[in-house]
């Protein structure tokens, strides 16, 4: 048995590079302190290979399943004898999974941002709110209970909260964090109810106790009921809307878009490869729960993920901004791996969707954060965001085309890329268990070539911009973590997901099924071949295209006013007919009472002020005429 | 040693100085006779304990002893009073009781 202890350092380091950074940050020379922030993520990527290693590959496997090892736990709070709240490292192949996808993309992004963030003010603190989330994106995947889960939840919203406000003095930036932060709370609010539903029918947080099969969350499922569902299934379908929150699911989605005013490093790290995977991960987590308790729970993933990834697909053909179209193009690849989730069942191949998701997670963080990265390089050269800014880069930016190109491949799910074999398997299982899903994601694999090869032509091909400073390559920093990441993006297809991550730990064989690799091929491949007839050279067919389709279009580009939606019924609704009488209520009543007390201990006051005179024998005779008083009453009462 | 006056005069001796004193503190405008009128005050009661003493406990001390305290307090209190009311009148050039009304609303 290996001895995984030493894994509590890859939490500690972090967390003390945040004191560190945060503490003392304006000390150093920012880039010492960016040295130092990215050295610190270097040892935990190194601890965290070490762990996969030892954990994969030396590991021991019971009945040919990997297990899960507590590496370390200990009583936080001890309420009371039953109840307690527990921290500890959980190493379960997902969690070490997630591990490699973290801190492999935290640590490009920390290179990167030495070039990109260079010269900003606020340089240490960037790192040190860097150091910050990848503590708690970490401490979130080792969660070995649900409830040290839900803390780092928070830690991670509260750090992407700050990183999307970076730039405080920008009015939309402020506001961004602001939205991101209020739309997650109120998801997570759900999250906390279906943890206190749950955890108080089945007496324990602990996630292996309850994914246990003989635990009493899969066991007793179904005893209580209301509307039809079990209890358990309620507090399944709560869970999962703290996961559609952070996740950034339909309804839930519209932060996602504007948290993109942060630094584009950080839309990288957070608001693609990690935190908004947050949500598949809690699904993932808790999957035994959600496939063998709670299938009514688990159809409405697969629901939601569909639909986002079909409304987000749409949507992000009809941006403008490129890192809106990379966003909307996050939700739509999540909305894969809910879906892939929702279709799966568990154990052994019938749990082809859990891998499936898993897998897409991994390939999707990898060459999601790259085409972030590469945005980022582009925005670095041009100064804008918006793609009818650029055109005719590939000639300015080399290594930035190149690496974008099999991004986009990838994205597109052309083989011999990992996208392909993730999103294959994806489609496969979804085809097996229901073909309106299928036909639905079937559907979206080919918007999405579309979408990303609209914005691969509109930059690097099409008509060449008049460009103010010629644009030029970026930096050393800038260009190696776009390598490694295109090397991670074209390679990690090849990894035997199915032997390594699956839903009940057991491996076991995959192939590619030709039946639905090939059409998937042929309507991504489709997808391009728009893309080209329409962005590559300059033609009238997109324009032509958008004024016959005239309302969808414009519905789509507005984001089927979701935005709006949501501003009719906060504040119309809301604000109206429940806010504005509570403040009413505050102002003129709870107030309203203070105050009265308030001005008639004033006004009596100010009448009677008058006997503080000053005048020493007035007081002597009031005193005096009391004393008399009180003596002839005892005179009085003796008789 | 019975001298013949009963004590009943003696008592009614004290109350006529007592409310003589207190007459004065409220109606003298003079801090110095507002002191003299105190005085006033503290020998009635005096008068009291030595009275009483002398006729329900003759063969104790305590009257005695105690009006020979108050004599040593009041002699105190004199001087710390006639200290005060040379400070006010640093302060307000004036002696005038009804002058000194700053501490008020």
């Amino acid at each position: 048995m290996i001895n995984f202890t030493y894994t509590v350092s890859i939490l500690i380091i972090p967390f003390l590079m945040f004191i560190l950074l945060g503490l003392a940050g304006h000390k150093l020379k920012p880039k010492l302190s960016g040295l130092l922030g990215t050295a610190g993520l270097g040892v935990i990527t190194a601890l965290s290979y070490l762990t996969a290693f030892f954990y994969f590959f030396r590991g021991e496997r019971i009945d040919g399943a990997f297990q899960k090892i507590t590496a370390y736990n200990s009583t936080w709070l001890q309420l009371t004898d039953k109840l307690h709240i527990d921290m500890g490292i959980l190493i379960d192949p997902i969690s070490v999974m997630m591990l490699i996808v973290i801190t492999t993309v935290s640590l490009m992004v920390h290179i990167y941002s030495l070039g990109y963030m260079k010269g900003e003010k606020g340089f240490e603190r960037y790192y040190a709110f860097l150091s910050l989330f990848s503590f708690s994106m970490l401490g979130l995947v080792l969660s070995t209970n649900i409830f040290q889960m839900y803390i780092f939840w928070e830690l991670v919203g509260i750090s992407s909260y700050l990183l999307i406000g970076f730039y405080y003095q920008k009015p939309s930036a402020v506001s961004a964090s602001k939205k991101a932060f209020i739309v997650t709370r109120f998801a997570d609010l759900g999250f906390l109810i279906g943890i206190l539903i749950l955890s108080y029918n089945t007496k324990t947080f602990d996630f292996i106790t309850l994914t246990d099969l003989n635990g009493p969350a899969i066991s007793q499922g179904s005893g209580i009921s209301f509307l039809g569902l079990s209890v358990i299934t309620w507090s399944m379908i709560f869970v999962f809307m703290g996961g559609v929150g952070k996740s950034a699911m339909f309804p839930f989605h519209i932060w996602l878009p504007d948290a993109m005013e942060g630094p584009t490093p950080v839309s990288a790290l957070i608001h693609a490869a990690t935190m908004v995977v947050a949500g598949v991960y809690l699904v993932a987590r808790m999957f035994p729960i959600y496939a063998l308790s709670a299938p009514a729970a688990l159809n409405i993933v697969a629901w939601v993920g569909a639909f986002s990834s079909l409304f987000a697909a749409i949507i992000a053909c009809t941006q403008t901004d490129i890192k809106r179209v990379l966003a909307y193009s996050t939700i739509s690849q999540i909305g894969y791996m809910m879906l892939a989730l929702g279709v799966s069942g568990y154990g052994g191949h019938e749990g082809l969707g859990y891998m499936a998701s898993m897998f897409h997670l991994f390939t999707h963080a990898m060459f999601k954060a790259l085409l972030f990265l590469g945005a980022g390089a582009i925005i670095h050269a041009v100064h804008s965001n918006y793609m009818n800014n650029m055109g005719g880069l590939r000639k300015y930016l080399p290594i930035t085309h190149i690496t974008f190109l099999i991004a986009c491949l990838t994205i597109a799910g052309i083989p011999p890329f990992s996208g392909f074999f993730s999103k294959d398997e994806i489609l496969a299982a979804a085809f097996h268990h229901n073909k309106v899903l299928f036909a639905v994601e079937y559907a979206v694999a080919g918007i999405t070539a579309f979408y990303m090869f609209r914005l691969y032509f509109n930059i690097f091909w099409g008509e060449e911009m008049r460009y103010e400073h010629t644009p030029h390559e970026a930096p050393a920093t800038m260009t190696i973590p776009l390598i490694v990441l295109a090397i991670g993006a074209a390679i990690s297809g090849f990894i035997p997901f199915s032997h390594l991550v699956t839903s009940d730990g057991k491996a076991f064989e995959t192939e590619i099924e030709w039946g639905v690799a090939v059409p998937s091929v042929l309507i991504g491949l489709l997808g391009i071949g728009i893309a080209y007839i329409f962005y590559a050279k300059k033609s009238p067919l997109p324009d032509k295209l958008a004024a016959t389709f005239k309302y969808t279009y414009r519905w789509a580009y507005n984001k089927f006013y979701i935005d709006e939606i949501y501003l009719f019924i906060t504040k119309k609704i809301i604000f109206r007919y429940v806010s504005e009488p509570v403040a009413w209520f505050d102002r003129h009543i709870v107030d309203g009472t203070m105050n009265a007390i308030a001005s008639v201990t004033q006004t009596v006051s100010f009448r009677i002020r008058g006997f503080q005179s000053g005048q020493i024998q007035k007081y002597v005779f009031v005193f005096i005429s009391g004393i008399v008083l009180l003596a002839l009453i005892l005179i009085y009462m003796w008789r | 040693m019975n001298t013949g006056i009963p004590l009943t005069y003696f008592l009614i001796l004290a109350a006529i100085m007592f409310f003589v004193g207190v007459y004065g503190f409220l109606t003298r405008r003079n801090l110095i006779t507002i002191l003299m009128s105190l005085e006033l005050i503290l020998n009635s009661v005096n008068i009291n304990f030595v009275a009483f003493n002398r006729y329900l406990f003759p063969h104790k001390l305590e009257g005695f002893f105690f009006s020979l305290f108050i004599i040593a307090v009041a002699a105190a209190e004199a001087a710390v009073a006639i200290a005060i009311i040379i400070n006010i009148y640093r302060r307000f050039t004036t002696i005038n009781v009804e002058d000194v009304d700053t501490m008020k609303y």
